[in-house]
């Protein structure tokens, strides 16, 4: 970050003086931000050199000043203080990633760039902060303005789809399978399906939803509908498996006892079994969340790889998710992304041993011994 | 907006029905005790469903064939010259059209006749709307009406419910079957067409991989080559170097935990081998590309080795590391369910703790490790994310594990990755690639779960 | 001559049960049971009278627990099993397609060998019946049935404090009676009970059978025992079942004193078990 000083030059800003919203956004903030470059060095004075300075910050500069003017207009005419992010490549000078002594040719930063930043160091203008950008951006281009709460929130457009859509079904099919099918040769089938399923690579159901919901539906691409829908199909044999297993620890001592006293077969399923497998169904949901959120292959297929810039609005909203948005950044060649997808990688992790901890817990709270 | 008011009044239509339904079933029964009216709140959610389902099933196919007839009307609605336009051009202004309706701001300006398209577009859309309330409303009030009417004493309704359930559940089930089925044809009518282009055996056993189709005929390699063998290789190659880390560790571990270990520790070690299994592999491949990769190609250097910066050895070690929880936990189940009687009966005989374990229970337990070990290998040859990101591209037909190579799944994924036209024989050939993929994992877990129900069988 | 006088005194017993109260409840006749191709009843004809205990015995595998089952067609559940025969409750055929199995239940009610509460309160134990078949029209209705069913289970005293705590939290003895009151707030015809005392100590036994002993005036009970002393102790009519065969059937004391066939006669005398 620099501290900046900026002087809001009402001419520049508002020339009309009718502080019109309109005629404030598009002002020449760019402008400003150079002037204020310009009187901390005052002996540039190169068109190619001022192009350099101009090149310290982030371009994301002048939308931060935009912003702040555009939220207080009485600021017009003052002298502000702005705390502006530097570009990626002094943003890793700074920590010391690039070496100031290497060659000039093979760094991204030019000798004089050094210099410059050696010298708003000493005057005390550059300072680091904690990188709230991160939180609150969508994708970029500049990694230090780029952000995951896009890729956040497609995540939880998701998550959502697969949840509605895998739960209800992987429970329908566990107890359907486990309580009513007759033992014959199509259960027995379906069986040896779902086992099979569960081992089928991810990538596989990627070709699946893009075949069938992308080219026999007509789906839009990118959506997180679709990344829902092929995540739903991949977790699916995963809960149907957790939760079998479940209802097959419910004693059949308990059926007997409902059916005893004139329950029909539904209502001691309903009444009585499943409410005590419960909570290994909702372990076994929980896993099978988890896997989906850390899934990434599939939807690559679906195009949820795309660069998407917008904070997505709704499930047909072009997103991407938080795994794909590692791989993404991973692979993208600017140094700083790759601190960038650490973070990512913090965030995912945390949020997918948080929910293995509550399938844990629910586990140990909820094991009976029969 | 509207769509939404006609759902909401589905549902206060509908728990209107549930207590017309039970109010009725509870009248009818005034006066009898008994078993004559069992539990009334099954009358209601008769009257209940038949109120909302069949509206709701109208509703739905109506909105699923809406956008069809809606453009058909419209392109009939179109001046001729419209209606001759090649079939890209012509959807292109259907869209204008839409958007326009729905009133967005074109990105060329509105000539009168596109406006004039628009508001018959809307027009017909009202109606459409409108149609489908009444239609909607009418099945629900008469499904309604209907099934209160059938509410009397000898009227089993719970049966019906229930039928309704069941219904349901079975249908969930299916949904598993209709996956498979949906993958199997997918993937074979994609990879057919490919088969078109390209003969099958050139696929299966062609030594060259280059799927670049040139975008004007005149550029050099325009054919592109479409044998599939150095991927194979490169797969075999990687699954081969993981299946080397994940295999004796996995395994070793497993024993450990199973044999040795205290309980303490395995309360502890068991949940902590779960997590590590629920790594997402892009954190894995983020490991393998940023971490592994350098360390491995700049020992390399100092050894005098030339290591490539996407060498199998890397992708491979850290798949390996990716798979040992896996290994680990069912070869933990297999052994842990070598019944107690055999490792007493071994140590009866004053064997010790070592030979219990070479001599009996591996031996005991090994049909249901090796159906792991190859459970294990399935995942390998499916795995996508670690080989996407640290291995290459490049098809090299290689054994040499410091080369990089490329694998099945990284072709998929790059030939699929980003917009392309659906009938280039580059395309297709990710389908027939993922048939592979699909048919050699299906075949590794129906053997391996074979043997390991077989295994279980014979212990329960 | 000696035939003579026994078919004469059948016939004046079956006279005696036209007169008194002890109607024929089931009517069963050519029951044969299979499981897959294994047949586990073999044409058994068994009548069951109305307010009265009766007692079925036999050595493990017999039968008798499978022909107890059929009453209540809780057999339906088991795949592969099958039911041949006439089952008539009251004159009606039990099998029949007009029969709704969950129906039949709740007038033959159900006690199984092993204790088998619901993991819920004592409270929802008991009115779980009476709710799913609406047979109370408010709560207050439902307190009622709940301490009755109790009562007559001769829990209430022990339990009245604690309705709302767990069933699973009572003694085996305890838990075996909630079972009972369970079955009786459904308000049955028939209580079917499936030994229902193997799995409890001599004390809650004891209790048991007492218990069986009163409920007797007001249903009518088919008990499978492994102890022919609990057999000999609680019912009036016995019947003993051998290999999938109804041996014999009488009045308990003539079974026991005096069996016809030698086979009972072995096994009340415990030369096989």
């Amino acid at each position: 970050m620099i501290q900046l000083d900026v002087t809001l030059y009402p001419q520049e800003i508002d020339p009309a003086g009718k502080r019109d919203p309109q005629a404030i956004s598009t002002a020449d903030y760019q402008k400003l931000i150079r002037d204020a470059l310009d009187d901390l060095f005052p002996d540039v004075t190169d068109r190619r050199e001022r192009r350099e300075l101009m090149a310290l910050l982030s371009p994301g500069a002048t939308d931060l000043l935009r912003a702040k003017v555009m939220a207080d207009p009485s600021l017009i005419g003052q002298r502000v203080i702005i705390d502006v992010p530097f570009s990626d490549d002094l943003d890793q000078l700074a920590k010391g990633r690039i070496d100031a002594e290497s060659e000039t040719a093979t760094r991204r930063v030019t000798d004089k760039q050094i210099e410059w930043f050696q010298r708003l160091e000493q005057r005390g203008l550059v300072r680091q902060a904690f990188n709230t950008t991160l939180f609150t951006a969508g994708d970029s281009r500049s990694p230090e303005l780029a952000g995951i709460w896009g890729s956040l929130v497609g995540t939880f457009w998701t998550m959502l789809i697969t949840m509605a859509i895998a739960f209800p079904l992987a429970i329908g099919a566990a107890i359907y399978l486990e309580e009513f099918a007759p033992k014959n040769r199509w259960t027995a089938m379906i069986e040896v399906n779902i086992n099979n399923l569960a081992a089928v690579p991810s990538i596989v159901f990627g070709l699946l939803g893009l075949a069938v919901f992308l080219n026999f539906f007509g789906l839009p691409r990118s959506a997180p509908l679709v990344g829902g829908l092929v995540l739903a199909l991949m977790t699916l044999p995963i809960i149907i498996i957790a939760s079998r297993a479940a209802l097959k620890a419910v004693p059949p001592s308990i059926r007997e006892a409902a059916l005893g006293v004139g329950a029909s077969q539904v209502q001691t399923v309903f009444h009585h079994v499943v409410p005590l497998a419960m909570p290994g169904m909702l372990t076994g949901a929980i896993l099978g969340m988890a896997h989906a959120l850390g899934e990434t292959a599939p939807l690559l297929m679906i195009g949820m790889v795309a660069f998407i810039v917008d904070i997505p609005g709704g499930p047909l909203d072009p997103a991407t998710v938080m795994p794909v948005q590692i791989y993404l950044w991973a692979d993208a060649p600017e140094r700083a992304f790759v601190e960038r997808s650490s973070a990512a990688i913090v965030i995912l992790l945390g949020f997918l041993i948080l929910m293995n901890l509550i399938a844990v817990m629910l586990r140990k709270r909820f094991e009976r011994k029969w | 907006m509207q769509l939404l008011i006609l759902v909401l009044t589905l549902i206060v239509l509908s728990v209107i029905g549930f207590y017309l339904g039970r109010s009725r079933a509870v009248a009818t029964s005034a006066g009898r005790t008994g078993h004559c009216i069992r539990s009334p709140g099954y009358y209601g959610w008769y009257v209940a469903l038949w109120c909302a389902l069949p509206a709701l099933l109208v509703f739905v196919g109506w909105l699923a064939f809406e956008p069809e007839i809606l453009r058909a009307i419209l392109i009939d609605s179109l001046p001729q010259s419209a209606r001759e336009l090649p079939p890209e051009r012509l959807s292109l202004l259907l869209n204008d059209v839409r958007s326009l309706a729905s009133g967005n701001v074109l990105s060329r300006a509105a000539d009168p006749e596109l406006q004039a398209a628009a508001e018959r577009y809307i027009g017909t859309l009202r109606i459409s709307r409108w149609a489908l309330f009444a239609a909607v409303l009418a099945l629900a009030i008469g499904g309604l009406l209907w099934a209160r009417s059938r509410v009397a004493p000898r009227f089993r309704a719970r049966n019906r419910v229930e039928q309704v359930i069941t219904v349901f559940l079975i249908a969930s089930s299916i949904v598993a079957i209709l996956t498979t089925v949906g993958i199997v044809l997918s993937l074979v009518f994609e990879a057919a067409r490919f088969f078109v282009r390209v003969p099958l055996g050139d696929f299966l056993f062609g030594l060259q991989w280059s799927p670049q189709m040139a975008l004007r005929s005149d550029q050099v390699g325009a054919a592109g080559a479409f044998g599939a063998v150095p991927l194979f290789v490169g797969t075999l190659l990687i699954a081969f170097i993981a299946m080397c880390v994940a295999m004796p560790v996995g395994l070793l571990s497993a024993i450990y935990m199973a044999e040795y270990a205290h309980p303490k520790f395995r309360a502890v070690a068991k949940p902590l081998l779960e997590i590590l299994a629920g790594i997402p592999t892009v954190v894995y491949g983020f490991f393998a590309a940023l971490t592994v990769a350098p360390f491995f190609r700049n020992t390399g250097a100092e050894l005098g080795l030339s290591i490539s910066s996407e060498s199998a050895l890397a992708a491979g070690v850290v798949m390996g590391i990716m798979i040992i929880p896996f290994v680990s936990s069912l070869s933990d189940d297999v052994i842990t369910a070598v019944p107690q009687s055999m490792r007493e009966g071994s140590y009866g005989l004053g064997a010790t703790q070592s030979e219990t374990i070479r001599r009996v229970i591996i031996p005991a337990a090994l049909p249901g490790i090796i159906g792991g070990f190859l459970l294990a290998i399935s995942r390998a040859i499916g795995e996508t994310m670690i080989v996407v990101m640290a291995a290459g591209l490049a098809a090299n037909l290689t054994a040499n594990p410091f080369e990089a190579v490329t694998t099945v799944t990284v072709q998929i994924a790059t030939l699929l990755v980003g917009d392309q036209e659906f009938d280039s024989p580059k395309t297709l050939a990710a389908f027939a690639l993922g048939l592979v993929l699909f048919c050699v994992t299906l075949v590794l877990n129906i053997i391996a779960l074979r043997i390991v129900t077989k295994y279980r069988e014979q212990y329960e | 001559m000696a035939m003579i006088q026994e078919q004469t005194l059948a016939v004046r017993s079956e006279r005696v049960t036209m007169s008194s109260n002890d109607l024929a409840k089931f009517k069963t006749d050519k029951v044969c049971v299979f499981y897959g191709v294994k047949q586990a009843l073999k044409d058994v004809r068994l009548d069951i009278f109305q307010n009265q205990v009766t007692a079925l015995i036999g050595p493990s595998g017999c039968g008798k627990s499978t022909y107890l089952r059929c009453l209540n067609r809780m057999n339906d559940t088991i795949t592969d099993c099958r039911v041949e025969g006439s089952f008539l409750l009251d004159g009606d055929d039990i099998y029949s397609k007009d029969m709704d199995p969950v129906h039949l239940r709740a007038r033959v009610g159900m006690v199984f060998q092993k204790p088998n509460p619901f993991p819920k309160s004592i409270f929802e134990n008991v009115s779980y019946g009476p709710r799913i078949h609406g047979l109370a029209r408010d709560k207050h209705e439902l307190e009622t049935i709940v301490q009755t069913s109790l009562e007559k289970a001769g829990l209430w005293k022990e339990v009245n404090d604690r309705l709302h705590q767990p069933g699973t939290g009572l003694s085996g003895g305890q838990q075996q009676r909630l079972c009972i009151a369970r079955a009786i707030a459904v308000q049955p015809e028939v209580i079917l009970m499936d030994e229902p005392c193997s799995a409890l100590d001599p004390i809650a036994t004891a209790r048991i059978e007492e218990l069986i002993d009163e409920l007797r005036q007001n249903y009518t009970i088919v008990i499978v025992t492994h102890s022919m002393q609990q057999a000999a102790r609680v019912s009036q009519r016995t019947g003993f079942f051998h290999l999938g065969n109804l041996v014999e059937t009488g009045a308990t004391e003539q079974i026991f004193t005096n069996p016809v066939d030698q086979r009972t006669q072995d096994y009340i005398t415990g030369r096989f078990g």
